[in-house]
Order: structure tokens, then sequence, then C-alpha cells
């Protein structure tokens, strides 16, 4: 559905995104995740048609951005970063603009522009000037106006950004409902909302993509070596002690103290070695009580810092 | 449809914001006040020509009152065309909305379009209430009404050529003052270029009489439409909104 090659961007003499080639299948949602002047809007951008690449293309619901512009963009729904909507018109006058530009005829407009305030929750605003509403609703009609012409490619730039908790919740919940019709490709900055929502994320920092992978596949490819959470029931020094003899244990360490009693250890070992069985027999053989007893996978979060951080360590060397 | 789509959305914004109430109200206020002081001028001369019979021969209400309130509605257009102009793309530039209405399938021409026939509909309306008053004047004197209606059409392309200028200064800037004064200077100076055509010299005098924009508007105010000044003021309308479209794609291209 979606595929950039090489896709550079220069501003001046300064290149907001490099050779950024990714493909989104039919169907997926794809995160765009990267830190703040990554290249995110740039890419975003540059897929609709609102800014030319300086080099490299781009295939769009199966057209080139570059010479099949009008094609691309019946095709697309499109919600940039600070939802720039016109704020001295109705909501449901807005939507009905955008629909009558998006080509669909009179009739099939009214009963479009229902169905999408409903699935949006906006019927309730939809005689309310859009200037007059609060974020988290212009964030629905922009959302709304984004879906009118049931996009094959929907373009979503940061678009929980600025919500409070309970809205956040229900836009992912919208987006993820969408997501049977729709590709989606979202950006945000928002690690857990990435492994969240999305499939597949694109990770990129400095105008680079530096991995591409799903949520999973990004954290094991990353462990270099595997950790254990270890709950235990008994005296924190001894356990410590008895967990670092254990063949193959690089590491243990305590991580947090509930009660006198419970101790967690994370306990770290080579990735070839599977060291579950020998940490349990030893704390049931010493009386210990296991409480509890997981691998503790890296965070995307971690992931992400670690990523970032290696790049930056290769291109210093 | 993409250009009617757009025309309807342009026309309400105008509504919705004071600019199209304030660009009228002061646009009746000014032809009003002129309509009444040719009218008080021109019954004055009436009344001293009942004594003077071959005074009376030269005074008719077209010449007297019609043929000067189109001109000076003429000079009223320098300031009020650039204000109704001044928001159609700065605007869009300035709050971002352009970036959206860029990712709708709409080709640039049709927004172009539909924005400035918003405007040129905006300036009909102008038209058609100071054309109230010179209806009214058809109850108590005798009217040419072919030298009005030419003259009209004259207002009309006149006021298209202004549209253009206004719509090319507001989409090379994201600041609406910037948009409306850069309109009304460039405005002025094609105007008061004729007034040296005499001084310029036999080469450049003929030049810049052709590039005045209010010259071409004197054979209409006459009652003779000629082809020349139609085209003239078509021809610049016209590079007018093909140098917007450039300025559009260049901004597309620049970011
Ligand atoms: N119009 C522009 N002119 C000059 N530089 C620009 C322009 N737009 C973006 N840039 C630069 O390109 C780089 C990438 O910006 P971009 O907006 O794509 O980042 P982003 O990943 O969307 O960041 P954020 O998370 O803050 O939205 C930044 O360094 C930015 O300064
Ligand atoms: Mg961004």
């Amino acid at each position: 559905m979606i595929e950039a090659e090489k896709l550079t961007k220069y501003f001046q003499k300064v290149a907001a995104i490099e050779d950024v080639s990714f493909t989104v299948e039919k169907g997926e949602i794809v995160g765009f995740l990267g830190p703040n002047g990554a290249g995110k809007t740039t890419t975003m951008r540059i897929l609709t048609g609102f800014l030319p690449p300086s080099s490299g293309t781009a295939r769009v619901a199966g057209y080139d951005i570059l010479t099949d512009s009008l094609q691309v963009r019946r095709r697309i729904g499109y919600l940039p970063e600070n939802v720039p909507l016109y704020t001295d018109m109705k909501v449901a006058g807005y939507l009905d603009f955008v629909a009558e530009v998006k080509g669909m005829e009179r009739r099939e407009r009214r009963r479009k522009i229902g169905e999408i305030m409903e699935k949006c929750r906006i019927v309730e605003v939809q005689r309310m000037l859009i200037g007059a509403l609060s974020r988290g609703y212009r964030q629905r009609v922009g959302i709304a106006q984004a879906l009118l012409n049931d996009p094959e490619v929907l373009i979503l730039d940061e678009p929980t950004v600025g919500l409070d908790p309970k809205q956040i919740i229900e836009i992912r919940q919208l987006i993820k409902e969408l997501s049977g019709q729709s590709t989606i490709i979202l950006s945000t900055h928002i690690l857990p909302e990435a492994s969240m929502i999305c499939q597949r994320v694109i990770i990129i920092n400095d105008g680079h993509i530096i991995a591409v992978d799903t949520p999973e596949n990004l954290t094991a490819r990353l462990q270099s070596s595997a950790k254990l959470l270890v709950t235990v029931d008994g005296p924190a020094d001894q356990i410590g002690a008895a967990l670092i003899q254990i063949p193959g244990v690089l590491s243990a360490e305590a991580k947090d103290r509930a009660r006198d009693a419970v101790v967690s250890f994370v306990v770290e070992s080579e990735r070839s070695r599977d060291l579950r069985r020998e940490v349990s027999r030893m704390i049931v053989e010493r009386g210990w009580g296991l409480l509890e007893f997981r691998p503790a996978d890296m965070t995307l979060e971690e992931i992400f810092i670690r990523l970032v951080t290696k790049e930056e360590q290769e291109v210093r060397e | 449809m993409n250009v009617l789509a757009m025309f309807k959305k342009e026309l309400r914004s105008y509504f919705a914001s004071p600019i199209a109430y304030v660009v009228l109200i002061m646009f009746a206020l000014l032809s009003g006040y002129f309509f009444y002081s040719l009218l008080t001028f021109f019954s004055l001369n009436s009344l001293q020509a009942s004594f003077n019979p071959a005074f009376a021969q030269g005074l008719n209400a077209s010449e007297w009152i019609v043929r000067p309130l189109l001109r000076n509605i003429a000079v009223t257009m320098l300031l009020l065309m650039p204000a109704a102009t001044m928001r159609l793309f700065s605007e869009e530039k300035k709050s971002g909305t352009i970036e959206l209405l860029f990712s709708y399938p709409i080709r640039d021409w049709e927004l172009l379009l539909g924005k400035f026939l918003a405007a040129l509909a905006l300036y009909a309306v102008m038209l058609g209430i100071s054309l109230l008053d010179v209806g009214m004047l058809h109850f108590f004197a005798r009217l040419e009404w072919g030298a009005i209606l030419s003259g009209y059409l004259g207002l009309l392309l006149l006021g298209m050529a202004f549209l253009g200028v206004g719509v090319l200064a507001s989409s090379l800037t994201e600041n609406q003052i910037v948009a409306a004064v850069s309109a009304f200077g460039v405005l002025l100076l094609l105007w008061v270029i004729g007034w040296s055509t005499e001084a310029a010299g036999p080469t450049l005098g003929p030049i810049l009489s052709h590039l005045s924009i209010i010259n071409h508007y004197d054979n209409f105010a006459k009652g003779t439409i000629e082809s020349k000044d139609v085209i003239f003021y078509l021809n610049f309308t016209i590079l007018c909104l093909f140098l917007t479209l450039r300025a559009l794609e260049s901004k597309r291209w620049r970011g």
C-alpha cells in the first residue's frame, strides 16, 4: 500500500530525512516512532503530496506521489500534526465541505457524514463552531474529515498528542476499529502507544530509519542477554549470593523490596542458556517461597533509547 | 464541482467574518454619499438651467451623476478590493489549513478559481448596491442606459483586475496586512502611472498609458466597448491568476 523509496528531503542544505525506505502492507497499522525533529512529519507530508521530496519517490495505494498526486490524494485521509481546521466553520458544515471537495454526491454526503460523526462521537457538537471546540473534539473532527472518503490509506500525525488519558484511550480504540478498512500509518513519540496499537514499528532518528520490526521482535532482537524476574520470600542477601552461584548467571540484582522478607531479583544470563529450571529448583530446595517467576522483557522504551544511542556511538566511531 | 465547493466555502467564510460586512457597509456609505452629493449638485444646476435654456442643452443625468459616480466607485475599489482579497490565501497559510487543503483531491487551479469567484461575487454585490441608487434615478430623469451598462461592464472588468492583484499578493505572504498593503500599493501605482504619460516622452508615454489600469476604463465610461480594453483587463487578470498558481506551486516545493 505504501512503498517509500529512498526518500530524501533537504531544507536549505540540511537533510530533514535521508534515504528513508519502507513498505507498508495492505491492512497493516504501522507506527512511525522517533524523537522530536526526527523527520516523522516531513515523511508524512511527502506521502500526502504537500512537500515534494528532494530525491526518491513513493507509491501510495498503487500510484506515484509525484506523477499521480491527484490519484493518491483521492485515496488517502490525512490528519496533520496540529489539526489545522477552519475555526470559523461549524462542524457539520465543515465536514460537508470536505466531503464535497473529496468528490461525494450530495445524498451520499448526508449519509456518510452522519455515519462518521457517530463513529467519531461528534454528533452532539455538530452545530458548534470548530473554533469553540475543546482539543479532544477538534482532534475527533480532524479524524472525521480524514475518514470521509473511505480512504485506503490513513496518515495520522501524532493523533493522540495533547489529549487527556481518557481521550487517548478512546482515540486509540477508534484507530484500532478503523484498521479493518484502512491501512494506517501513524506517528508518535509515545512508545507504549506504538507497541499497543501498531503491528509494526518504524523507528526513525535524525532523518534515518534505524529499525523496522514488530514490537515483540524488536524486543527480542535487542536483548543480548535473557532476563528473568524472580520474586522470592526469604533473606535478601542470602538469596542474592545463591543466585550468583548458579552456573551461567551473569548477575542478580535486587530490584525492590516490598516487605522485609519479599525481594524481587532480575537475573541476567547468557542469551543461549535457559536457566529457568536451575533457578527455580535452587530456590525451592533452599526452602524459600517462590512468589513470582517470569521473563523480564525489555520495554520498547529501553530499546528505543538503546537504538538511538547505539546509532550515535557508531556515528562517532 | 470542486470549484463550486470551494466557492461556497469561501463565500460562507466571508460572511462568517466581519470583513464582508465592513467592506459592504463602507461601500454602501461611500457610494451613497457620492450619489447624494452628485445629485444635489445636479439639481442645483438644473434649477439654474431653467432660467437659461442654452445651458440646459448639455445637462443630462447620465453624464452629470452616473459617470462620475462610477469613477468614484473605481477609486473606492482601490481600497476595498485589497481588503476583500487579503485573507484568501494568507489565512490558510498562517493557520496551516492549506496543508489539509492540499491533501484533498482538488487541483490548484480549481481552488484558486473558487476563491477568486467568491471575491468576485462579493464585488458583484457591491455593484448591485450602487445599481439601486442609479435605478432610483431612473424614475426622475431620462438615463442613457447603454452608456451606464457599458460603464458597469468596465467597472466589473476593472474589479477583476484589482482582485487578481489582491489574490496574487495574498498567495505570496502569510500576513494579511502585508497582502493588503502591497496590493493597494501596486494598484495605486498602476493607476497613477497614466498621469505621467505626457512627461514621459514619445516612446515611454504610450507604454505607460497602456499599462495604466484606469485609462482602459475611460472608453467604457463614455459608452463605447472596445475589444482592446476588454482584452487588456482579461489578460491582466489571467496573468495575475497564473502567477498565483506558480506561487502556490512553489510554496509546495519549498515547504
Ligand atoms: N519547513 C521547514 N523548513 C526548514 N526546516 C524544516 C522544515 N520542516 C521541518 N524542518 C526540519 O526538519 C527536521 C524534521 O522535522 P519534522 O517536523 O519532520 O520532525 P518530527 O519527527 O515530526 O518531530 P516532532 O516529533 O517534533 O513533530 C527538523 O530538524 C526540522 O527543523
Ligand atoms: Mg512532527
